[in-house]
């Protein structure tokens, strides 16, 4: 049982490593997506979305731990 | 069609670097284990870890077909996000010096003192320990393989190329461990984690804005424009963050 949910642990860490970088990637996911339902007419929005939502967290993320 | 195409060289690139990586680390955790217990429990784990993996793709494979094309993009998408920027994450906190660069040589010493602390306290059950540590290393090193083909594959006909990248990538190392006995140390592997963090992460962004049917221009070409923003985004991040640092050098 403890080495399942090792296993299980470990699994969830490879998608999850800093908790706040992956929960600003599905906030971002869930903006884009609003924007994509919102904007249907407009779908390159909730691409650009993603995009630049993507690496501004990504930016944030790595000089927020620069400086800690 | 061009698109398609363009799309096979960086999903088999991306596929083989990624598994370099993974199985290095395996590779490590398998050598430590033959160096504390010898070749018999390390291979025995090593072959069951396979076996499992081979089990999990064969039973999980085909119940990916149910799955509709645009939620299976955008699931993939998202995981492939989570995935990939915190490969590219690590990759530029190590290049800019504010986390140590991961050292396959001192992962081996770790693993290896770890064992033969286990060896103290159980030694009858050590064999099964070491086993274990070579089984948990395959298993999880593969299911990340795994992960990362069916990825790159997303529904797309690229499960062949993306698979041939990564079992060339499995049986190099193995080749050359097999060979050579010592973990792969050499291997630049910040630098792989780097260029693969920037391909998933391009990837990514490409599937997850399909799923939310988005129509990218130039199709899947868009995935090469993505990865070079991601690039150039990775590598300015690094000498901003390597700045401060050098200027409070005396």
């Amino acid at each position: 049982m403890i080495i399942l949910v090792n296993v299980l642990r470990e699994l969830m860490g490879l998608f999850v490593d800093d908790g706040a970088l992956a929960l600003a990637i599905v906030a971002i996911v869930v903006l884009a997506a609003l924007v994509a339902a919102l904007m249907p007419d407009l779908p390159l929005a909730a691409g650009a979305v993603l995009l630049v939502g993507g690496l501004g967290t990504l930016l944030l993320n790595v000089i927020s731990a620069g400086r800690r | 069609m061009t698109g398609g195409l363009a799309l096979i060289w960086p999903a088999m690139a991306a596929a083989f670097l990624a598994s370099l990586v993974e199985a290095v680390e395996a590779l490590t955790i398998v050598l430590a284990v033959a160096t504390v217990r010898g070749w018999h429990p390390a291979g025995l784990g090593a072959a069951t870890g396979l076996v499992a993996l081979t089990i999990i793709v064969v039973a999980l494979g085909p119940l990916l077909d149910l799955v509709p094309l645009h939620l299976l993009q955008l699931v993939i998408g998202i995981l492939l996000l989570l995935f990939g920027m915190r490969w590219l994450r690590k990759a530029i906190l190590r290049a800019a010096g504010v986390i140590p660069l991961h050292d396959e040589a001192t992962a081996f010493a770790t693993e290896t003192a770890e064992l033969r602390d286990q060896a103290r306290r159980h030694e009858a059950r050590l064999d099964w320990l070491a086993a274990l540590a070579s089984f948990k290393a395959v298993l999880l090193e593969g299911l990340e393989v795994v992960f990362i083909v069916i990825a790159l594959s997303a529904g797309r006909g690229m499960l062949v190329p993306a698979s041939a990248g990564a079992l060339a990538a499995c049986l190099l190392v193995a080749g050359i461990g097999f060979v050579v006995h010592r973990p792969l140390a050499r291997v630049p592997e910040n630098t792989l984690k780097f260029a693969v963090g920037v391909m998933l992460s391009a990837f990514g962004v490409f599937w997850t804005g399909e799923g939310l049917g988005v129509d990218w221009p130039g199709a899947d070409l868009a995935i090469v424009a993505f990865a070079a923003i991601f690039l150039a985004t990775g590598g300015a991040a690094v000498v901003v963050l390597r700045r401060p640092r050098a200027e409070a050098l005396p």
